[in-house]
């Protein structure tokens, strides 16, 4: 198709050009050079590259070069192939994007070259909108020659990110043409309706209108690296008060005893004085402690991590059998974050709602269709199990359409006189356009998807609507082709909330049918309706209870006279120059009144399964939900309703739609001063706090509302309100209410509103969205999320995390995050703890061995520890561990909350940690010190040798940090035990091979220690110091862990004491009551009535139009996308 | 469709949907308890037991520095490494108790930084190990004590050259006449260390002075290493002494196996209680550096010698968690029941 010829060709020009873009940062020499250079500019890395260089300096090694190296190749290799691959798959997505461009139209297959769109994907509106070319350049046609020809000049502003503004100009044959956003198709939006059309490329790739939109890309890190970065700048700094503490020690200690010991050891050649002695065991301190932050903790962070975005792809319950998406974890190092969300931003249309319209429920002449009852005349809930109705007869039904309620059917059957004239009334009175390019394959336009949902519902009632020209409308009701004259549209606009058509039928009647809101509506019903008023009511009550959205159709015999003079009317109205607005909804008010009631219809605005659950649970873990949508205000109140956001319970919900800084002011300080009367006090510590720091932004902490209060705000008075002066009054007001929907946002705004959260609350954000609209708040959030399967991949392409179905939310927020914050966290913890046991050991030590620097542990033993013996038992926990597992997570959402809160792992966390490390410590010295202090073996020879000591320390600290893994792991799988077991078994193993007789003969330097094992491991004294130092290290944890759950139980605990052994089962229903809102919601411009009625739009007559046959449905219709 | 069609549905594994069968833990009342009951009531007997059994173990030590000037080795307080003749002392000192099983006689030093870390990596294990290359040419880790007047030292390194090397001779004083304890020289090594560890050089024939050619003796020794002993199986780098001294210590205080005194017969101690003198070869300063001297002797038991750290911790940690059991029976007694009833806001 053309364009997609278009875009190829616009491709290969842009490669011939210079115009290339340039993606991937490496190339195959670079690599090496660049990416080491690029790796040695992280902290961590330059740091371990310094402690190389230090231990290559004789004077100052303390321990052997390998100890380092080996580890930091090791990350530097890892790292490196995860850069190139990364490298490559950023290079291969990029070239395999066609190049998408902004296009100015030229011309189209449609009358008049209009082109159909929707723009749902850039902004999120669901309504069909009509583009059109230039008559010059509508010449052109598809004639091939004529568009290779087209020579002409366009200037245009500077790419920009205003999408609904375009200005330029379009110089042809010395003629200017003005140019704006009504001839331009903007990339994003989708072609409807129109066979083919032409275009001339404006903006492409990164200028389009779309990706400057979408917001810059910037790397993500989470709150727990920050963290970490802090805790490693902590632990630096402790380590060099260690060190100075040691260097001073050293110094003191040589000028005191190590001076005169020169007689047994003299001072090094070039260490002439203690000071200078004191310097350089500095330096070999750094090294011997500086396993306080080994390398391996950044390596096995990101294992983690990759281990716990596998558990996303893997898992089924969040795969969508439907379109085969399984989720995806496109960014492999943000899992523990999900653990921690406050805030979501959602995108409506796509990620709440499915944009499907259903004709679900009808009220016609005071009886309700639409519910199924059983035999004993319950109410059935309806699923894929329900009976659908039959609707075979009809054969130009369409087949999608289900219904379940048979009564109705029957009814129009039957003949029944008001049916059949309400289904006639739906499908004369709308502005849809058919279009049936096979005889009986019908397909409407719709402008709003609510009126193409009712006049599918009378298509498949028999009352087929299928063809208009400006005067005619032909129906075929009931196999009988019927020609309607389509004498007037009324038609909607927001104030009047109604439309109605005035028609003549085959037999000559005059009848004027009207649909629109039941609040309008009811206002204009003849008195005779007072009754059947009622029981519509009722059942409009019951309707808006379950989130449907209703209109009231009604209709009216008009007298010939009396038309005849009021078309008279009508006429000159719309043709008057001035006010002609105002004496049309005059003329069309007169009409109006009188109207005989028919009914109501209920259109369910099809929610994405399981939204409204996912919400309530979502809800219950505390996490605050913003909608942000394209959308009008009703529209998106209406969903929020639906869903289960807003609720008539809440104490109010606010409506901020003032169109002046100062409206918005007011209206966001009196819904403040609703919520908290208090924040407007002096004395509130808020406010103390921002006329403290006026001109740097603080975080501001949460604040409490006396309710619970819903906030709706619309983009105009957004735009305002995100404005400098306001924005703190944004922040504070909006963060109270429990729900917030902004309406009518432009994607801009909606990374503006994520970025204002992000600034002022210490709380981590996660946006979603199906779009390219959505594009730029799941940039800017901390986490993004992109609804896959659907038409555009832009949403997905840019997101952290991917899923077909918005209700996997809670799977991956209260599961998967909560499990993967969790991990990371006792990760965390117990890695800090294990290398603080190990390293400050050489601390205690360096008191009894004249600050030498000296290790207390076999130098294998330092190497291996961090990377053999203590590894896998917390990788293992880190990538098993559940405290709870997923179905008591979901049942419980408050088991969310301490994430949000950032309980489990903190600063405070931290320190205690480092206290209960520096402890253990302490008696890892300590018990085998004075359970060897002037003692021997049990054969008589001396025990205390370095050897022994080494391994006793050495031994005691493995056993003691795997008891505590061992205490930590609240979920042993078979891993775990092979993994704790197996580390410990390979500890020994390890042990007694390189303490053998064979290595020493091989390589006497490298292995000192032969014999140390056997002759030590066998005695008495070792393993009652062990033991003893187990006992001491693990029984204050348990019993302060035990205190703790049983003094201050956290609903973990609870759930894990109270369940454990129950089965958890859901056996809730949500029930909504709520206020009606009218399905005219929808539409949010004029209506196409008066481009109907022109004809401006209508094609050559339809060849099937007059026909009465049907003929069978085939083909199904597929959608051309931009 | 069939299995044929490929999905993207992920595999249903227990270990992909992190549903692998799992044991879960949980520290409740009905394990914590009885587990600090059990551990109390297994350390305090344990306690008990070591502590017996180490204050059974006789121990007698005497410090020999010479410090004090009634000391009858404060003469030899300031003695230096080449002194000539060696300077000689006898300290007289009365057993109250008769040791009855074997005894272990050590040399106790104080002060001494046996454990610094250039210290401790002054030697060559290829050297020791009879290695003839390192022989003729020790590792660097050896300075300064790696050569002497260009000649390598045998054993070099400031270990090695440090060896402590006073004489310790036992007598039993009865009326006046001394009778010499003989003390026996051989198995105060390990095993590993003995046979594995420590080698002489090989080459032709067994004379360890035509081995050791080329070498010098390290700079404080009297006499080089192949001449330590005059048994051939107690000579060279395999001398017990050398190799007790060349096991470096992990503490600035430590003791090191001298002699061992065997039990004669079963009708007799191995030594009475009553009058002994101990002659001492005084050739080892530590006064420089404020270092101490003693002899030790003492018998063993099956867990080693006297320490009474053990026992003491064993029976205050056991009696801590015992403790602490009750404690937290109390706490749980409390307040066990109010967190207990299943109130998660739901």
């Amino acid at each position: 198709m053309s364009i997609s010829k278009q875009c190829y060709e616009a491709w290969t020009e842009l490669k011939t050009s210079s115009n290339s873009i340039k993606t991937s940062k490496y190339n195959f020499f670079t690599f090496l050079p660049l990416n080491l250079f690029e790796q040695f500019q992280r902290i961590a890395n330059a740091y371990f590259l310094f402690l190389l260089i230090l231990q290559l300096i004789p004077q100052i090694s303390s321990l052997p070069w390998f100890t380092t190296v080996v580890p930091l190749v090791l990350v530097l290799a890892v790292s490196g192939v995860k850069d190139a691959i990364d490298d490559f798959v950023r290079f291969v997505s990029l070239v395999s994007v066609c190049v998408q461009a902004d296009l100015l139209l030229l011309s189209s297959s449609e009358p008049h070259s209009l082109v159909y769109i929707e723009t749902a994907e850039l902004d999120g509106e669901t309504n069909l909108k009509v583009k059109q070319a230039l008559t010059v350049t509508a010449e052109l046609g598809e004639d091939l020659q004529k568009l290779t020809d087209f020579n002409g000049e366009v200037k245009c502003e500077a790419p920009n990110n205003k999408l609904d503004n375009f200005t330029g100009t379009l110089a042809l044959r010395g003629e200017k043409y003005a140019l704006d956003n009504e001839k331009m198709l903007l990339r994003g939006c989708t072609i409807r309706n129109t066979e083919w059309c032409f275009g001339l490329v404006i903006y492409a790739g990164p200028d389009t209108k779309l990706m400057q939109n979408s917001g810059r890309t910037t790397f993500k890190r989470t709150s727990i690296d920050r963290l970490m970065n802090v805790l490693v700048l902590m632990i630096f700094a402790f380590l060099a008060l260690m060190c100075l503490i040691l260097a001073i020690g050293n110094g003191i200690w040589e000028s005191d005893k190590g001076y005169n010991f020169q007689v047994y050891l003299p001072w090094a050649e070039d260490v002439t004085s203690a000071p200078l002695s004191a310097f350089l065991m500095f330096w070999s301190y750094v090294i011997i402690l500086n396993t306080v932050v080994p390398i391996s903790l950044y390596v096995s962070v990101e294992i983690i991590r990759l281990g716990n975005s596998f558990y996303i792809d893997w898992d089924r319950k969040m795969y969508y059998p439907l379109n085969d998406t399984p989720a995806q974890a496109r960014t492999t190092t943000l899992n523990e974050e999900l653990g921690q969300i406050k805030y979501i931003f959602s995108d409506k249309t796509g990620t709440l709602t499915q944009n499907i319209m259903c004709f679900n429920k009808c009220s016609i002449n005071g009886k309700s269709y639409g519910d199924v009852y059983d035999q004993s005349g319950q109410r059935i809930e309806i699923n894929e199990n329900t009976e659908k109705v039959d609707f075979s007869y009809n054969q130009l039904a369409d087949p999608k359409f289900a219904f379940y309620d048979h009564s109705l059917v029957e009814a129009v059957k039957l003949n029944d006189v008001p049916t059949h004239r309400f289904f006639r009334l739906l499908s004369l009175c709308h502005t849809v356009m058919p279009e049936e390019k096979k005889e009986g394959n019908l397909v409407y336009q719709a402008q709003s998807p609510d009126e193409g949902a009712l006049v599918t519902a009378a298509r498949n009632f028999g009352f087929v609507f299928r063809a208009r020209t400006p005067e005619t409308i032909t129906v075929v009701e009931m196999g009988e082709t019927k020609i309607y004259k389509l004498l007037a549209i009324l038609d909607f606009n927001n104030v009047r909330k109604r439309m109605s058509v005035i028609v003549r039928s085959p037999e000559g009647d005059l009848t004027l049918y009207c649909k629109g809101a039941d609040t309008i509506l009811y206002e204009l019903l003849h008195s005779s309706c007072e009754s059947l008023k009622e029981e519509t009511t009722e059942h409009l009550n019951e309707f808006a209870g379950e989130g449907l959205r209703t209109l009231v159709v009604a209709y009216k015999n008009l007298d010939e006279e009396y038309f005849q003079d009021w078309i008279k009317r009508h006429h000159e109205a719309s043709t008057a120059l001035e006010g002609r607005e105002d004496k049309l909804s005059e003329i069309y008010e007169e009409i109006e009144k009188d109207l005989m009631l028919l009914g109501a219809t209920a259109i369910e605005d099809k929610l994405q399964d399981g939204v409204p659950q996912t919400i309530e649970t979502l809800a219950k873990a505390s996490i605050k939900i913003w909608v942000l949508t394209g959308d009008k205000q009703e529209t998106a109140m209406n969903i929020g309703y639906s869903c289960n956001l807003l609720y008539d319970d809440m104490a109010d919900v606010f409506v901020i739609e003032g169109s002046t800084s100062e409206d918005v002011l007011n209206e966001l300080r009196n819904a403040r001063k609703k919520m908290k009367p208090d924040s407007f006090l002096d004395s509130d510590e808020i406010n103390i706090q921002i006329e403290k720091s006026s001109k740097n932004p603080k975080l501001l902490p949460d604040e409490q509302a006396n309710g619970v209060y819903g906030l709706v705000i619309n983009g105009h008075s957004l735009a305002y309100a995100l404005e400098g002066n306001l924005e703190l009054e944004l922040v504070r007001t909006a963060c109270m209410c429990k729900v917030v929907i902004c309406c009518r946002v432009t994607p801009l705004q909606k990374a503006q509103v994520v970025e204002l959260v992000k600034k002022y609350k210490k709380a981590v954000t996660l946006a979603i969205g199906d779009g390219a609209n959505d594009v730029s708040m799941i940039k800017t959030a901390h986490i993004g999320v992109g609804i896959s399967g659907q038409e555009g991949m832009q949403a997905v392409l840019s997101s952290d995390f991917s899923f077909a179905q918005f209700r996997y939310l809670q799977r991956l927020l209260l599961v998967h995050g909560r499990w993967s914050y969790i991990r990371m966290c006792k990760f965390l913890k117990y890695f800090f703890y294990k290398n603080f046991a190990f390293t400050l050991v050489h601390f205690w030590y360096g008191f009894f061995s004249g600050f030498s620097a000296q290790t207390v542990y076999d130098q294998w033993f330092i190497t291996l520890y961090n990377l053999a013996y203590t590894s896998l038992p917390v990788l293992g926990m880190s990538l098993f561990d559940q405290d709870v597992d997923d179905r008591w997570s979901l049942l419980f959402p408050q088991l969310y909350v301490p994430g949000q809160e950032n309980l489990y792992f903190n600063k405070t966390v931290f320190i205690k940690c480092m206290l209960q490390g520096i402890y253990s410590s302490l008696i890892l010295f300590f018990i085998p010190y004075g359970a060897m202090y002037n003692t021997m073996r049990s054969d008589g020879k001396a025990i205390a040798d370095y050897q022994s000591f080494a391994l006793m320390a050495q031994t005691c600290l493995l056993i003691v940090v795997s008891v505590q893994i061992g205490l930590d792991t609240s979920y042993w799988t078979v891993v775990n035990q092979f993994f704790i077991w197996g580390s410990l078994s390979v500890y020994f193993a390890i042990t007694f091979t390189m303490y053998s007789d064979g290595m020493y003969l091989i390589l006497p330097a490298s292995f000192p220690f032969v014999g140390t094992a056997r002759n030590t491991l066998s005695q008495p004294n070792v393993w009652l110091a062990i033991f003893l130092s187990i006992a001491l290290c693990v029984l204050p944890v348990v019993g302060f862990r035990f205190l703790k759950a049983l003094l201050r139980p956290t609903a973990s605990d609870k759930v894990r004491r109270n369940f454990s052994n129950a089965r958890p089962h859901r056996c809730k229903r949500l029930r909504r009551t709520s206020t009606r809102r009218s399905g005219y919601a929808f539409s949010h411009q004029h209506g196409f009535g008066a481009l109907i009625m022109s004809g401006r739009n209508m094609r050559p007559k339809s060849p099937f139009a007059t026909t009465g046959t049907f003929s069978p449905n085939s083909d199904k219709y597929k959608h051309k996308g931009l | 469709g069939g299995g044929a069609v490929k999905t993207r549905k992920p595999d249903n594994t227990a270990f992909k949907q992190q549903r692998l069968p799992a044991w879960q833990p949980i520290l409740t009342a009905g394990t914590v308890l009885p587990a600090f009951f059990i551990i109390g009531l297994i350390f305090i007997p344990i306690g008990i037991g070591i502590f017996v059994t180490s204050n059974n173990i006789r121990e007698y030590e005497i410090d020999y520095t010479g410090i004090e000037p009634s000391s009858p080795c404060n003469k030899c307080l300031n003695v230096s490494w080449d002194s000539t003749p060696p300077c000689t002392c006898t300290i007289n000192f009365t057993l109250e108790h008769s040791f009855e099983s074997n005894v272990f006689m050590y040399y106790g030093l104080s002060n001494f930084y046996q454990n610094h870390r250039r210290y401790v990596k002054s030697r060559d294990d290829s050297q020791l190990n009879g290695d003839n290359s390192s022989l003729l040419n020790p590792s660097k880790e050896c300075e300064p004590y790696r050569t002497n007047e260009d000649k390598p030292i045998a054993p070099c390194g400031a270990i090695a050259n440090s060896m402590f090397n006073d004489t310790l001779e036992l007598y039993h004083v009865e009326n006046d006449t001394r009778t010499a304890i003989t003390l026996i020289k051989k198995g105060i090594a390990w095993w590993t260390d003995k046979n594995v560890k420590f080698r002489n050089p090989t080459g032709d024939g067994n004379n360890l002075t035509a081995l050791f050619q080329g070498t010098t003796k390290p700079v404080n020794w009297p006499k080089p290493v192949y001449m330590l002993d005059s048994e051939p199986d107690n000579n060279g780098f395999i001398n017990e002494d050398f190799i007790v001294w060349m096991r470096t210590a992990a503490l600035p205080t430590f003791r090191k196996l001298y002699r061992l005194i065997e039990r004669k017969s079963n009708l007799q101690p191995t030594l009475q209680a009553g009058k002994y003198s101990l002659d001492i070869t005084y050739n080892y300063p530590v006064h420089s550096f404020d270092g101490r001297k003693r002899m030790i002797l003492s018998t063993i038991s099956w867990m080693g010698g006297k320490n009474p750290f053990l026992g003491i911790a064993y029976i205050t940690v056991g009696s801590i968690c015992f403790f602490l059991g009750v404690v937290l029976l109390i706490i749980h007694h409390k307040y066990g029941n109010r967190n207990t009833s299943a109130d998660i806001p739901n």
